[in-house]
């Protein structure tokens, strides 16, 4: 196990490295120079000059690179003041430093993907083993095509539906808004529940096709069988024998979906006007703003290749056959 | 052979019922193509500490009859008619849970192919205590101090370890040993076993047979041997079933059967055995044809298109009249018992060296 996680911290390193480097020559290939952004409307050469000797934009891409991977690690210094590591510089756009910045942002997006998920997967996966369990009645074809129809919507049109039926033209329930969990979790859990239960319905459907299915799998599985000769219980067999066998599957198709889940982030917080990792992305490509937008594209990648560790460590968990091999 | 005495659908004296009383069992399934007669009127009885061997091609309804004796079919588009008396309790119309009281505890089965028997997810330990704590209410110390019991029985080395391993864990004959622990853990009065040898090496399949053998008479239990290896139930049944197309078509003592067969199913099972004793250009011979499909079985007698001796019969008898099995000894076939000798001495006996 531990042979396994040093192995794939290593590759994981190796793929962030790829992506930052890729990030960053990329971001040069925009015909627009980030200098403009803070030069205001007086713009001479020598400004333009100054600011690029500011920002550090004078000197050759690969070496500005080097002094930004350098920083991560061991800190910088500007002529601003010191930049402790990880230190991923300042946003060219308002001069905010970018980590503080993401720290703050994200909490919010980490606390919309996790009730997301809770609620995708409690919904899905319990509608998908009702419908196993009850194959072929209505139960089954209720939540069969309730699921089709779920899987063809979209989150950007679901939200304003929802937003208008419940927010603007019946008042039922406030504006979506972020309140820190620490600070009030009655109003956190609140503010979120909207955009919680909107997010999941484009995956809902997903876990609930997939978990019907393996679990009508698993139940004709040999073993399951012999669970049943045995005398256990229906009940016993299906939690503890067929359930057991679909978790490889769900955890595989949960796995790539953070990923979605942390892309859709944007949208979601579009969608809602909250303002997480996802605008922050959004807003820094519009701006030019290179640090910022490095800094939020590494972050969401380390965060999905932890991820994908979590998973595969998982697998070995689930099945024993995986955790010696 | 007191088991094969009885008169069909003659009513038992009290007392004396046989243990496991199968009557007139018909198990249909219904499918996209049609129903299937899977089982099509089946009977017959096994006493307790007996052996009952079932023999017959893929397809001829042995493994469906047991599963429907443990209630272990698809009850959406299986019909089960007939009657099953386990010690007196009738099974076909019984209720999901009075069955899962009896599975496991006084009827347990064996499944061929360990591997994927077994659940990969959990210990042997515990897969093996289960049924164990389920029907005695033990604890999991005791479960599991019981399975170390069973597996030492059954002939695992080390059970004190091996009790924690996975079943990937364990090789193929050591896997049907833990099944077998498994099975007779409640100390079953009937045993199922649906092909138990026909996954293992034929060196293990000797050890496994032995063992069943064993612990029969350790637990006094009723086994179900379940093959198409005529070999394998020589060596370990008392009585003998021979099944075609849903229905028995043979049945007497397994030395009746083997040493004096009357059904040319029965004949060409034998004849297609490799024997190690003939010489190597001698071919086998197979029975011609293939099983029927059992969506429209065959009128008549259901092995009438691939029987041999049809003429000897004569006319259309064989294709329009289906014969019955006599109670006791004897075989659902219209040829004579003279002409059954005769053919058996003058033609099979040579084939089977």
């Amino acid at each position: 196990m531990l042979r396994f996680l040093v192995r794939r911290t290593l590759g994981a390193l190796v793929i962030l490295l790829f992506i930052s480097a890729f990030t960053y020559f990329l971001f040069f290939a925009i015909p627009h120079d980030p200098a403009l952004l803070s030069c205001g409307k007086n713009c001479t050469p020598d400004n333009i000059a100054l600011i690029h000797r500011n920002l550090g934009l004078d000197e050759p891409i690969p070496v500005q690179y080097f002094h930004y991977m350098v920083g991560i690690f061991a800190g910088r210094h500007f002529s601003v003041g010191d930049c402790s590591a990880p230190c991923f510089g300042y946003s060219f756009a308002n001069s905010d430093p970018v980590w503080p910045t993401i720290l703050n942002r994200f909490p919010l997006t980490l606390s919309l993907a996790a009730g997301g998920i809770v609620v995708f997967l409690l919904v899905g996966l319990g509608a998908g083993m009702l419908a196993a369990w009850r194959r072929g009645t209505f139960i089954d074809k209720f939540f069969s095509s309730v699921s089709l129809v779920l899987s063809s919507m979209q989150i950007y049109f679901v939200g304003p539906i929802v937003l208008a039926l419940l927010v603007y033209n019946n008042q039922i329930m406030d504006q979506p808004k972020y309140v820190p969990i620490s600070e009030d979790p009655v109003g956190w859990f609140s503010g979120l529940l909207i955009p919680w239960c909107v997010l999941s319905i484009i995956f809902t459907a997903g876990y609930t096709r997939m978990s019907r299915s393996t679990m009508i799998d698993q139940l004709q599985e040999e073993h399951v069988r012999t669970a049943r000769a045995k005398g256990m219980s229906s009940r016993y067999v299906f939690f503890r024998y067929a359930w057991r066998g679909s978790l490889i599957p769900i955890v595989t198709m949960l796995g790539l979906d953070i990923g979605t889940l942390l892309g859709g982030a944007m949208i979601t917080e579009f969608t809602f006007s909250l303002a997480g990792i996802g605008r922050l992305a959004v807003d820094s490509v519009l701006r030019t703003d290179l640090p910022m937008l490095m800094g939020v594209m590494l972050f969401s990648a380390a965060l999905i290749v932890l991820f994908n560790i979590i998973v595969d460590a998982a697998y070995a968990f689930i099945d024993p056959r995986v955790r010696l091999s | 052979m007191t088991t094969m005495t009885k008169t069909e659908g003659e009513p038992a004296l009290p007392g004396s019922d046989p243990f496991l009383s199968v009557r007139d069992l018909h198990v249909r399934f219904s499918t996209e193509d049609g129903i299937v007669k899977a089982v099509d009127g089946l009977s017959f009885d096994l006493e307790r500490g007996k052996t009952l061997g079932i023999v017959g091609e893929s397809g001829s309804g042995k493994s469906v009859t047991n599963l429907t004796v443990l209630g272990l079919h698809n009850p959406m588009s299986t019909t089960v008619t007939g009657e099953i008396l386990l010690d007196g309790q009738e099974l076909t119309g019984a209720s999901n849970r009075t069955l899962e009281k009896l599975r496991g505890n006084k009827m347990a089965m064996i499944f061929q192919d360990p591997l994927t028997a077994l659940s990969p997810y959990y210990t042997v330990g515990r897969q093996i205590a289960e049924p164990f704590m389920k029907h005695t209410g033990a604890s999991k110390r005791e479960g599991r101090a019981k399975a170390i019991e069973m597996l030492e029985k059954v002939g695992i080395p080390q059970p004190k370890t091996r009790v924690d391993d996975y079943p990937h864990q364990f090789s193929g004959g050591m896997r049907q040993r833990a099944m077998i622990a498994m099975s007779l853990i409640c100390n079953p009065d009937l045993l199922i076993a649906d092909e138990p040898t026909t996954a293992l090496d034929v060196t293990v399949q000797a050890q496994i047979l032995d063992l069943l053998k064993d612990l029969q008479q350790e637990f006094g239990s009723a086994i179900i041997l379940i093959t198409h290896d005529l070999g394998v139930v020589s060596k370990i049944a008392d009585d003998l079933l021979v099944m075609y197309a849903g229905r028995a078509v043979e049945r007497g003592s397994v030395r009746e059967v083997i040493k004096s067969p009357q059904h040319p199913y029965t004949w060409g099972l034998l004849s297609s055995m490799p024997r190690l004793s003939s010489d190597v250009n001698e071919p086998l011979s197979p029975i011609p044809g293939t099983p029927p499909s059992l969506l429209n079985p065959p009128t008549g007698c259901a092995f009438h298109p691939r029987c041999e001796f049809l003429d000897l019969v004569g006319g259309t008898r064989c294709a329009t009249d289906r014969p019955d099995l006599p109670a006791g000894r004897g075989s659902a076939c219209h040829l004579t018992a003279e002409q059954k000798q005769s053919v058996f001495i003058e033609k099979i006996q040579p084939r089977l060296g």
